[in-house]
């Protein structure tokens, strides 16, 4: 079996920070808007090396929207940055109206996404926001699983035309994927072959899904892992194929069951290949205050998890 | 350049527009279409530079953006005029397949347009967007924007206004449609919006009004003086009097029209106010 190493823990927002740098080297119709949050998005070094293209609007997340839309009017790529619960909930509407129905070439990056935002509790930690933004048509979401990806994904956003939502992490999490990795949006990536059961997972979830996997092997359960960064546009041909392989899926997310990658595989399958699935989710609820792992175990959100829902997927074969 | 006769008979030919366009669909928004027509006469005919060729992008010209989108009968009516669209096309206003929706938006690609509006209170935000961008260019042309008075009761307007001045954001003209009336009734029984000339001041903008905002000439003079004022610091902010309705008498002084259309016979009394000039469509 396929051994991931984790080459250094590092937070992915820091890998949208070091996307974001390299942008402003290559790419100067990239722009940057932040609200009052440039340390916690890592967005310090493009403020510093390019100050005129760099947007303070203070805590102010509409008027950011909303700018970043106007922004996009005489060819410049507005980068948004803000927690993941300020750059959705707190502006749909901005980001419906001005952002998605008018088809602007806006990138929301969204950090501090989900409950392993940690001590600050619920009022931070947004588990509907996939859901938020899966449904406004022509809008792109991704939401990746370490500091490699998030990095490439940045890089790749800027070269699509169109709304994206990018989500990312606050906690340092295993970094695994290769550092020069080409980022295709909406292509996921298969981390394990595998016979037994389909692991779809995404963010943070991708490590444990490959903990689990590993564990799983140990007990003669053969897991094929598959990595799907884009939640829209979903990769529909590989989730088909993999479920018509394994006969029973399990997905993985950092978000409430209700309006995640969960749901929308199970779209897919439903309209193409009925199959068996668990989901490995928030249940319906706010999260609190805690460490992370204290959180994604009381959550459900972890390798221990993911392996619970694969004994009782199998078992609805 | 037009003369103020010639500007006139525009207005005139818009206003018909207006009532025709609502009428038909028997929805739309009337009362402040009517009350904006000389201020929009005036900017496309008069004061913006502006190309008919329509791009996205409008580098190298003068910007417009509709904040307070209900009224797009007037904007259609004046882009059509101006020549971005075929007057004919007014005939599809809030019809199924247009390009005309019930509030302009990009999506049906209508040239003329930039951005959706119709939630109230977020053309200046992009305003501010489109005038860094701008700046970012070198490009020295003027934003403009037009809001409504009730609209500044959404917040998102007080953000933007104080981006704008904490940033000095100069190369913006922003015109407030003081009307006084709102869906529910006037602005000072639905929510006072206070002394609007003390606020904007006090948010670092530079304010000037006009007096009469259905007297194209003061429109005019306004328009140019405010554009005279851009590249000194602050924002520009025209507190613009005008009357909702103006121009059909049973429409004027009430909220009745905001979002109301004229009846057949209700549509023949507006229409003989407002004799046609340059040709309906």
């Amino acid at each position: 079996m396929k051994e991931y190493k984790n080459t250094g823990s590092k937070d992915t927002r820091s890998g949208f920070g070091a996307g974001l740098t390299e942008l402003g080297k290559t790419n100067e119709n990239v722009v940057a808007l932040c609200a009052d949050l440039t340390g916690s998005l890592k967005m310090d070094d493009f403020k510093e090396n390019h100050p005129e293209r760099f947007f303070q609007v203070g805590i102010a997340e509409a008027n950011m929207i909303g700018m970043a839309a106007g922004m996009t009017i005489g060819g410049k790529i507005p980068f948004t940055g803000t927690f993941a619960n300020f750059s959705t909930g707190r502006v749909y509407d901005q980001i419906r109206q001005s952002v998605a129905y008018s088809g602007k070439n806006v990138k929301i990056c969204a950090s501090h996404a989900g409950v392993t935002l940690g001590e600050d509790g619920a009022t931070h930690q947004i588990l509907e926001d996939l859901g938020l933004m899966k449904m406004l048509p022509g809008m792109t979401v991704i939401n990746t699983c370490d500091f490699n990806q998030t990095k490439a994904a940045t890089l790749a956003i800027s070269e699509h035309n169109g709304p994206v939502y990018l989500r990312f992490g606050r906690p340092k999490v295993a970094n695994f994927t290769p550092e020069d990795q080409k980022f295709e949006i909406g292509k996921a990536v298969k981390l394990y072959e595998g016979s037994d059961v389909t692991i779809i997972a995404t963010g943070h979830l991708v490590w444990e899904a490959i903990q689990a996997a590993v564990e799983l092997n140990e007990k003669g359960i053969s897991a094929e892992v598959i990595n799907i960064h884009t939640i829209k546009p979903l990769d529909e041909e590989a989730i088909i194929a993999s479920a018509k392989k394994t006969g029973c899926v399990v997905t993985a997310e950092e978000h409430n069951f209700l309006g995640g990658l969960g749901e929308s595989v199970a779209r897919t399958l439903a309209e193409n290949h009925p199959t068996p699935q668990e989901f490995v989710a928030t249940q319906d609820t706010f999260g609190e205050s805690g460490t992370p792992a204290q959180l994604m175990d009381k959550y459900g959100l972890n390798a221990a998890a993911i392996i619970k829902a694969t004994e009782k997927v199998l078992k609805r074969k | 350049m037009p003369d103020i006769n010639e500007l006139q008979d525009f207005a005139t030919q818009v206003r018909r527009d207006i009532l025709r366009q609502v009428h038909k669909v028997n929805s739309g928004h009337p009362g402040g279409s009517l009350g904006c027509t000389e201020f929009f006469t005036a900017l496309y005919q008069e004061v913006m530079e502006h190309n008919t060729n329509f791009n996205m992008d409008g580098k190298d010209e003068d910007l417009f953006f509709l904040s307070n989108g209900h009224i797009s009968p007037v904007f259609y009516s004046v882009l059509a005029r101006s020549g971005y669209f075929p007057v004919e096309e007014l005939n599809t206003f809030r019809l199924i397949d247009s390009r005309l929706q019930g509030h302009p938006t990009t999506h049906e690609g209508l040239p003329g347009i930039r951005i959706a509006s119709g939630s109230l209170g977020q053309g200046m935000s992009v305003a501010l967007g489109a005038a860094q961008t701008k700046k970012l260019n070198k490009d020295k042309h003027i934003i403009y924007t037009l809001h409504g008075d009730g609209e500044l009761q959404e917040g998102q307007n007080w953000e933007a206004i104080m981006y704008a001045s904490g940033n000095k954001v100069d190369n913006i003209v922003s015109t407030i449609d003081l009307n006084g009336q709102q869906i529910d009734g006037s602005t000072e029984t639905v929510l006072p919006l206070g002394n609007l000339k003390a606020k904007f001041e006090a948010f670092g903008w530079d304010v000037m009004e006009i007096e009469d905002g259905n007297d194209l000439q003061q429109v005019i003079d306004g328009l140019k003086e405010a554009k005279t004022r851009t590249g000194k610091g602050k924002p520009v902010c025209i507190l613009m009097n005008t009357v909702m309705g103006h121009g059909v008498d049973f429409m004027m002084h009430t909220h009745a029209w905001h979002g109301k259309a004229p009846n057949d016979e209700q549509l023949e009394t507006g229409l003989s106010q407002n004799p046609e000039t340059l040709g309906d469509y």
